[in-house]
C-alpha cells in the first residue's frame, strides 16, 4: 500500500486537496489501496461528521446520512415499512460484518468488482485511461449487457443503489461550489469514452445525505437478486420493483435492475409498457423485453438477458 | 497512536497504513483473529467494534483509535465458545476465532430484532437454521465444518437467552 497522510475531516464544505479522497466506511477503499488501485495521499475521515441519523422529512419522506451503516439502514422500522425494497437490497448485499462498516454514501461510490479493474498489473481504462479493456476478450461473464462501451463493459456492483434508483431517491451533497441535490438515477454515469468516472460528483464534492420521497407504491415492493451462491456474493443480476395492481390493471410501477450496467439501471421502457397493462405474465414479458431491445451480450454474458427477462417476470408476479 | 482492546488501552506508534488486524497480531501479540484472504471476503479476522462484528482487515488502526475492540482472547467463556466445543464446530481451526466473534455479534442482532435477507416479514423465529446460514455467510470454512457450528450458535442463543451476560 502506498503511504497516505491521514485527516479528520472538520465540516462538511471541507472539500479535498488534489491527490486525496474521502474515508468512510473503507470496505471497498481500504481494498483498492491494498490491491495499489486507490493511491491516495491523503485520507480524510468523514466519519466524525454527525452524519450517521435516519430523519423524517415534514412531507413524510426519510433522510438517510451519508454516514449511516448499511445494517442501520436495512434495520430501521419505517425503511422496513415503508420501503421494503431497499431494506431487501441492502441485506441481500455483502456479509454481516461489511454491512456494519460499510456507510450510504460509500456503498453508492463503491467501485466496480470487475477483474481487470482490481487488478493493477493489468490494462484498464477505468484505472488506467487509455491503457484498453481485456474485458471485452477476456473474462466478461459477470459484466454489463446494457449501456457498455468500447472502452469499457463493467458493472455498477450496489443493490442498495439499485433499489434508490427505484425508488426516485436523491443525493444531497456539499463541497467548496456549494450544495446540490441530485437524483440517483443521475448520480451514476455510462462509461462512454471515460469511464474513469463512474459518477457526476466533482472531485471534494461529499454525500452527505440520500432522501426517499413519500411514494405510496414503494410499501408493496420487493428486492430479488441471482448470484453464483446462496449469499455473499455479486449479482448476476437483480431486480428492484415496486407494483400496485388495481382491477387487474396495473396503476403504478417502478422498476430498476442491478449487475446489467455500469450504473443501477432504471427500467423505464419496460414501466412505460406495464402502467396501464392487465397484469399477468405476458405483460411482464413483453415489458422486460422491451427494455431489452437495446441488450447487447458478450461472448460469455448473453445468458444476462434471459435471466433479466424471467427474472423481472418472476418479481411483478409476486408482488401482483 | 491509541488502540482499545479488551478493555486495556494501548500506546502504538504505528504506520498510518497498519490495519487494525496487523495492529493486534502483529504489535499486540493477541493472534486470535486470523489473516485469511486480508480482503474481506472470508470473515477470519472478524472482531467486534463497539459491540459490532466488522472485519478487522479492513479497519485502518489510526481511524478507529477511541472505539473499544474485542477479539475472540476477549470472549473466553461466551456461550458461543462453549457451543462450539460441544458440537465440535471445527475442524483446523483457523477459521474458528472469526467464526466465534461474528456469532457473538449476530446474536447481539438478532437479539435487537435485526432482519436477514431470509427473513419473511413478521418472522418472529430469528435463528432458524436458514437463519443462521444466512446470517454467518460472511465467514467461509475451507474444512467445510458448517453443518456442526449450526447447532453450536443454536445451543449459545439457548444458553443467552437463559443468562443474560
Amino acid at each position: 500500500m502506498k503511504t497516505f497522510e491521514y485527516r479528520g475531516a472538520t465540516g462538511l464544505d471541507d472539500g479535498l486537496e488534489p491527490g486525496a479522497m474521502f474515508l468512510g466506511g473503507g470496505t471497498n477503499l481500504v481494498d483498492l489501496m491494498k490491491l495499489g488501485v486507490a493511491t491516495p495521499d491523503v485520507l480524510v475521515d468523514v466519519n466524525r461528521l454527525g452524519l450517521d441519523a435516519i430523519t423524517d422529512l415534514p412531507d413524510g419522506g426519510l433522510r438517510i446520512g451519508a454516514g449511516v451503516r448499511n445494517s442501520d439502514l436495512a434495520a430501521d422500522p419505517r425503511v422496513r415499512e415503508r420501503y421494503p425494497v431497499l431494506s431487501g437490497a441492502l441485506l441481500a448485499g455483502a456479509s454481516g460484518q461489511l454491512r456494519n462498516m460499510a456507510t450510504t454514501g460509500g456503498n453508492l461510490l463503491q467501485r466496480t468488482r470487475c477483474r481487470y479493474f482490481m487488478d493493477a498489473t493489468k490494462p484498464c481504462n477505468k484505472h488506467t485511461p487509455g491503457s484498453g479493456c481485456p474485458a471485452r476478450e477476456g473474462d466478461h461473464r459477470n459484466l454489463a449487457i446494457l449501456g457498455a462501451s468500447e472502452h469499457c463493459v463493467a458493472t455498477h456492483p450496489s443493490d442498495m443503489a439499485v433499489a434508490l434508483v427505484a425508488l426516485d431517491a436523491v443525493v444531497n451533497t456539499s463541497g467548496p461550489a456549494g450544495e446540490r441535490s441530485i437524483p440517483v438515477t443521475d448520480l451514476h454515469r455510462l462509461p462512454g469514452d471515460e469511464p474513469d468516472r463512474d459518477t457526476v460528483l466533482d472531485h471534494g464534492e461529499l454525500i452527505t445525505s440520500v432522501d426517499l420521497p413519500v411514494l405510496g407504491v414503494a410499501a408493496h415492493s420487493f428486492y430479488r437478486k441471482v448470484r453464483d451462491r446462496a449469499s455473499y456474493a455479486f449479482a448476476v443480476g437483480s431486480v428492484a420493483a415496486a407494483l400496485s395492481v388495481e382491477d387487474g390493471v396495473v396503476r403504478d410501477v417502478r422498476l430498476a435492475w442491478g449487475g446489467v450496467a455500469h450504473k443501477p439501471w432504471r427500467a423505464r421502457l419496460a414501466e412505460e409498457r406495464l402502467r396501464g397493462a392487465p397484469a399477468g405474465r405476458e405483460s411482464w414479458l413483453a415489458a422486460a423485453d422491451a427494455e431489452l431491445a437495446a441488450a447487447r451480450g458478450l461472448r460469455d454474458n448473453t445468458y444476462k438477458i434471459g435471466l433479466m427477462r424471467n427474472l423481472t417476470a418472476w418479481v411483478l408476479e409476486h408482488l401482483s | 497512536m491509541r488502540l482499545i482492546v479488551n478493555g486495556a488501552k494501548h500506546e502504538l506508534d504505528l504506520d498510518p497504513r497498519t490495519t487494525v488486524l496487523d495492529a493486534l497480531r502483529e504489535h499486540l501479540g493477541l493472534t486470535g483473529a486470523k489473516k485469511g484472504c486480508d480482503h474481506g471476503q472470508c470473515g477470519a479476522c472478524t472482531v467486534l467494534l463497539a459491540g459490532r462484528r466488522v472485519n478487522s482487515c479492513l479497519l485502518l488502526a489510526i481511524a478507529h483509535q477511541d472505539t473499544e475492540i474485542t477479539t475472540v482472547e476477549g470472549l473466553a467463556g461466551h456461550p458461543v465458545q462453549q457451543g462450539f466445543l460441544d458440537h465440535d464446530g471445527f475442524q483446523c481451526g483457523y477459521c474458528t476465532p472469526g467464526q466465534i466473534c461474528s456469532a457473538a455479534g449476530m446474536l447481539d442482532e438478532v437479539a435487537q430484532g435485526r432482519p436477514s435477507a431470509v427473513t419473511e416479514p413478521h418472522d418472529h423465529d430469528l435463528l432458524s437454521d436458514t437463519e443462521i446460514r444466512e446470517r454467518m455467510s460472511g465467514n467461509l470454512c475451507r474444512c467445510g465444518a458448517y453443518p456442526n457450528m449450526v447447532p453450536a450458535i443454536r445451543q449459545a442463543a439457548a444458553q443467552a437467552q437463559e443468562t443474560p451476560r
